[in-house]
């Protein structure tokens, strides 16, 4: 049963109650229509935040080590974001997310594999762009595999679907953290980092690419707003109202693959983030089309992590921090939306 | 000419309507004609279980010869072998059984409370509890005993399951495959939780000490608590009944006078304490009482008297099978079992959710 998503419910400002709402629920009214101005507002001062806290006079050393940081950042918010959003659109449904069904832990074990046939030794001396671009032809094959094999079964049983994507995840995990055992036991320590995330250890190698690749799918992607607001009524009246739907899907599956990807070689997997994003812009949005919706979840995504990293690096100290808590609120937010769909349905 | 009306004796001899019970009680409850008998299949097991154990205990990277071992034990002169069996070998093999065993009991007792086929102790937020409960009290009162430990682990691993029950009250029996789901987030809360804390205070080694089950560790002198899971499983078998009872609802426990609060709570309180133990000893294993409940049922159906010896046997028989996998896969190296269990319990695991009845 394909969920409806949760509409926002704009109250109508009419002119006989004007008098009894204050200023601030007026500036509140005026704030909630606008959320891109406003998501934009904030991650402009978080940016800010982020580059000047703490730096104690050394810019010349500090700005480009925290400028590259802040675009690592925004990089993973957007590709996070972004991809979940798609996937939502894609299965017609607020709940799933491509890390809940396993799918960055799917990157970690490809990962690992590439290690296990290719050895070390040589893995290590392939350049870093030519080894991500083979991760991610590899990411795409194996991500309509499991996209097939978890949706051929009726995906009408959504809890079905959502525990056989779980478990998938824990197998690849488990599989992943089976290989780094059997390259180098010594080794493993440093296999078993690379498998958590890390918002504050960033791979900088990968930013050049991983930006050209942001560009290139926020033109296809933007290209393809229109489409995917259509797609939102459904697989039969998406098909009906003219469009390719094998086509659009199977480019979103594309662009979903290619942002995973992207995400999870630069911070490791995570698996709630992109459903707290998601739920927070379908509150927040004004409105429910993807021109607007695409946009303010790359925001609110950048801002959770670039406001969350200045805070817990700088203000609190525990650098490391910001993955947990950010995986602590996305598991409420998962419990809540299954709680809340659950009452639904009754 | 009929004695009576057409519409009379078809009222009569109607079959009456059968709710329509889903595919899989079906399967468990009638035992086809040609059943095995449990005490051909335990035998079976135990023989099994038998080689494994001279499997398990002949593994490792000490040179070691059972000849020079007997010597020793005969002479009562303690030589190389024999104290190497007597001090690393032996211990390890006993904890590995006592600990599937465990784990197996564990997981049938919590499926049954539940009513779901889809549980076990890690996917009720009693492990992951446990491992925190131990956190707190190391860090709090370093100098605390096992014992004091272990007891703190159990009533964490009680409070965990109390918040885990109370928050799937709300969901209907129908949809039994959102039980083990929110189970599974909510675990994954609280670990998120003990990793928070164990980051703060860096602590996090001896947390993973806890989250991965190895018995690499396992000397003699450092398993014993886990005797006391052997204890637990002899009181299982002995309100075996009741628990049955429980497990097929409500209204019939209350019909034939089983207090089901009672039963409940004495489940809950043996999953938590068995958690804590196997937490504190070796550390946290996934999937075994999932597993092997689910494979038992399969074969013998759900009259836990008659099935949970065999759940103990192929519990101890699976822990026993990965471990030596896990030793033997990369020798001299060893791999956890845990890790060697994550794979083959996601693979059973998947195997079960794709062909379990929908819900539908």
């Amino acid at each position: 049963m394909p969920l409806p998503f949760a509409s926002h419910v704009t109250s109508i400002n009419t002119d006989s109650d004007v008098c009894s709402y204050g200023k601030l629920t007026r500036l509140w009214q005026a704030l909630a229509a606008h959320p891109l101005l406003v998501a934009s507002t904030i991650l402009l001062l978080s940016a800010l935040l982020f580059l000047t806290l703490n730096v104690n006079g050394h810019w010349d050393f500090a700005l480009p080590l925290r400028g590259k940081k802040l675009l690592a950042l925004m990089v993973v918010g957007y590709a996070i974001g972004v991809s979940t959003l798609l996937f939502q659109t894609l299965t017609h449904n607020p709940i799933l997310t491509p890390s809940l069904l396993g799918f960055d832990s799917l990157y970690v074990l490809l990962q690992s594999l590439l290690v296990f046939f290719l050895g070390a030794i040589s893995f290590t001396s392939i350049n870093p762009i030519a080894k991500f671009i083979l991760e991610v032809a590899l990411m795409f094959g194996a991500s309509l595999l499991l996209f097939k094999v978890l949706f051929s079964k009726s995906s009408q049983d959504l809890t079905r679907l959502i525990l056989v994507g779980v478990i998938f995840g824990v197998l690849f995990r488990s599989l992943s953290a089976l290989i780094a055992r059997l390259i180098n036991p010594d080794d493993f320590v440093v296999v078993q980092a690379a498998s958590y995330a890390q918002f504050n250890t960033i791979n900088p190698q990968l930013l050049g690419i991983s930006i050209a690749i942001c560009i290139v799918t926020a033109w296809a992607i933007w290209r393809w707003r229109y489409q995917c607001d259509v797609l939102m009524l459904g697989k039969a009246q998406a098909i009906n109202l003219g469009i390719n739907y094998q086509r659009l899907a199977f480019g979103l599956l594309t662009l979903i693959a290619v942002l995973v990807a992207t995400a999870t070689a630069l911070v490791g997997p995570v698996t709630f983030f992109g459903l707290l994003v998601c739920a927070l812009t379908n509150r927040l949005a004004s409105d429910m089309t993807h021109s607007q919706r695409l946009i303010l979840v790359s925001l609110i995504a950048m801002i959770c992590l670039v406001l969350g990293q200045a805070l817990f690096e700088q203000v609190l100290g525990m650098a490391g921090v910001l993955s947990v808590v950010i995986e602590l609120a996305g598991g409420l937010v998962f419990l809540i939306l299954i709680f809340m769909t659950h009452r639904r349905r009754v | 000419m009929p004695l009576f009306s057409r519409r009379y004796y078809d009222m009569h001899t109607a079959s009456p309507k059968i709710p329509r019970v889903s595919k899989k009680w079906q399967q468990h409850d009638k035992p086809s004609k040609a059943a095995i008998p449990p005490w051909l299949i335990n035998s079976a097991s135990l023989v099994v279980m038998g080689l494994l154990v001279l499997l398990s205990l002949s593994i490792g990277v000490a040179d070691f010869s059972w000849s020079g071992m007997l010597q020793g034990l005969i002479s009562h002169s303690a030589n190389a072998d024999s104290s190497l069996m007597l001090v690393s070998r032996l211990p390890r093999t006993i904890a590995i059984i006592l600990t599937g065993i465990a784990m197996a009991v564990a997981g049938m007792i919590i499926q049954v409370v539940l009513k779901n086929r889809f549980v076990e102790p890690s996917m009720v937020g009693a492990t992951q509890s446990a491992a925190l409960g131990l956190l707190v009290v190391s860090l709090l009162f370093p100098a605390s005993t096992l014992m004091v430990k272990m007891s703190v682990a159990t009533i964490t691993a009680v409070l965990g399951m109390m918040l885990f029950m109370g928050l799937i009250r709300r969901i209907p029996p129908t949809d039994f495959l959102l039980i083990p789901l929110i189970g599974i987030v909510f675990g994954g809360i609280i670990e998120a939780v003990t990793t928070f804390i164990a980051y703060q205070t860096e602590t996090l080694q001896m947390l993973s000490v806890w989250q991965f089950g190895d018995f690499s560790s396992v000397l003699a002198g450092r398993y014993e608590l886990l005797w006391l899971t052997g204890g637990l499983c002899v009181i299982a078998y002995m309100i075996a009944d009741k628990l049955t009872i429980v497990g097929l609802g409500d209204n019939i426990a209350l019909n034939l006078g089983i207090s089901k609060r009672q039963v409940t709570w004495l489940g809950v309180g043996m999953v938590a304490m068995m958690s804590a133990m196997v937490v504190v000893t070796v550390g946290m294993i996934p999937f075994i009482g999932l597993i092997v409940p689910n494979i038992v049922s399969r074969i013998m159906g759900d009259k836990l008297r008659r099935s949970l010896p065999a759940v103990a046997l192929l519990g101890a028989s699976a822990v026993l099978l990965c471990d030596i996998i896990g030793r033997s896969i990369r020798y001299p190296f060893e791999v956890p079992v845990a890790t060697v269990f994550g794979v083959v319990g996601t693979v059973v695991f998947l195997w079960l959710l794709l062909r379990a009845p929908s819900e539908a």
